[in-house]
């Protein structure tokens, strides 16, 4: 391509990219490490305890990063599908397929650290919150993901496939949302609610987001670490790899 | 591929055609038709054996277990929806043909229907009778079956397109299109319930028609990219 913008494209042949990742991930790895170290410094010695939760709010500094990530993470993975629909570049699909796992882990861990803080908050292990159930379903969309990618074999088809169904997953993200909430204002009645957030402290906010931060650096620091795998994987037969992994 | 200057093919004729030749086949098989029915009926006879027989008990489950078992029993049929086109070959004619992909997509999705749907709405009342529904409930029952049975064949059609040849296409396909049926589920049982709990219907008859209307213009069109991927 000669376009003006043709630089930005160097990087998506998966051989220069490769090099990049290489160069990148340590930086985002340490920035996370570090990160999560202030972060947890904050959690755990400089925010107060809150007055109705008590000691037992503290794992929000895990839980809401991770929802976080597990719903960005979905768009962001449908965003490189669709421009490897587009523009059929390799390495779109390549780093949708290294986001995805991520993008499963923390909404399993969402939903594993929501419902250790419903137990002694709500007094019940899983509630049929609309947050809830939508975090669920946006997991079986990842595990949907993850096990067509699996299953077929050709990786080419596989990420273009992958595509088509994280694009329609997206269309569809807000519709399930939606009507789990309407299902949910319909059987329910007023149940606990997490939409109204007391105002916070503080050093609570700042721990948050410093862990919210950290979360970020780590996913682009994992999937630029699993992007290199899988190139390596995929271009195993060219001449380059074997002098990469040598 | 020259759509101007061949014989033009209207809509109508061709989704007629696609139709006649769906029912054909599936009369041949009279089992594939058949299959996914009983199938229906027995899934929701199991679950006053595994709740009880008290009746109040099932009325209030009634819709949701119908429901759940109409959504099963449609999925069941979604496999063949490609799989014997694409292995005998006339799929890859379909693409090649003038006429355009996503409606030939659309007509299969509309024969899927009529074949798995339509059977099911038309069962539904008298599994509703066992589960102690009355007259109004039912009218809702099949008529949200009716809107929403269709939207189930058109993003089925997305599922079985992206799984056409792939291994353990079955469980595959489940996984994929069951956390996309929840809005349609939620919608087609609340409108038996919000009926029987006197909100009326309209509302959530209303969004199935909307839902149906979104997945008509959508998920021909995302089928259609995922079949041209799958017989690349």
């Amino acid at each position: 391509m000669t376009t003006p913008g043709s630089h930005l494209f160097k990087y998506a042949a998966p051989q220069k990219f490769y090099a990049l990742a290489g160069r990148m991930w340590p930086w985002f790895a340490a920035l996370s490490a570090a990160l999560v170290a202030v972060g947890l410094w904050l959690a755990f010695f400089v925010a107060p305890i809150d007055a109705q939760q008590g000691q037992g709010y503290r794992i929000i500094f895990v839980h809401v990063p991770t929802s976080q990530m597990s719903m960005l993470i979905y768009l962001v993975m449908a965003g490189w599908a669709g421009v490897g629909l587009v523009f059929n570049t390799r390495l779109s699909g390549m780093m949708a397929s290294a986001l995805a796992p991520t993008g499963a882990l923390f909404a399993f861990l969402s939903l594993v650290t929501g419902s250790l803080w419903g137990k002694p908050m709500w007094g019940a292990w899983w509630v049929w919150d609309a947050r809830l159930t939508s975090e669920l379903i946006l997991l079986f969309l990842y595990l949907g993901f993850l096990a067509l990618q699996s299953s077929i074999d050709d990786p080419r088809r596989a990420d273009k496939a992958c595509a088509v169904l994280a694009l329609v997953g997206v269309v569809n993200v807000p519709v399930i949302y939606f009507s789990v909430t309407w299902w949910n204002t319909l059987h329910q009645g007023a149940s606990v609610s997490l939409t109204r957030v007391p105002s916070m402290a503080a050093p609570m906010l700042w721990g948050m987001l410093t862990m919210v931060l950290a979360f970020w650096m780590y996913t682009v620091a994992a999937a630029l670490a699993r992007v290199r795998s899988i190139i390596l994987e995929r271009e195993r037969h060219t001449e380059w790899v074997k002098h990469a992994v040598e | 591929m020259k759509a101007g200057q061949t014989r033009r093919v209207g809509t109508g004729a061709v989704l007629l055609a696609v139709l006649r030749r769906e029912t054909a086949l599936a009369l041949r098989h009279k089992g594939e038709v058949l299959t996914p029915l009983v199938f229906f009926i027995v899934i929701a006879s199991l679950f006053p054996l595994a709740v009880g027989p008290e009746s109040n008990l099932l009325a209030r489950m009634a819709p949701g277990v119908l429901w759940v078992s109409a959504l099963l029993a449609a999925m069941l049929s979604l496999q063949r929806m490609f799989a014997s086109d694409y292995a005998d070959g006339s799929l890859e004619q379909m693409l090649l043909s003038p006429t355009p992909l996503a409606l030939l997509v659309a007509a299969k999705a509309l024969a899927h229907f009529v074949l798995s749907g339509l059977p099911l709405v038309l069962v539904a009342p008298v599994l509703g009778l066992q589960f102690g529904l009355g007259g109004q409930s039912l009218g809702i029952l099949m008529l949200s079956l009716l809107l929403g049975t269709p939207t189930l064949s058109l993003i089925g059609g997305i599922g079985a397109s992206l799984t056409l040849g792939v291994r353990g296409a079955g469980v595959l396909l489940s996984l994929l299109v069951l956390p996309l049926y929840i809005p349609v589920l939620i919608f087609g049982a609340g409108a038996v319930e919000a009926d029987a709990s006197g909100l009326g219907a309209s509302g959530h008859l209303s969004v199935l028609a909307a839902l149906l209307v979104l997945a008509l213009f959508f998920a021909p069109l995302a089928t259609t990219a995922a079949l041209r991927i799958s017989l690349e």
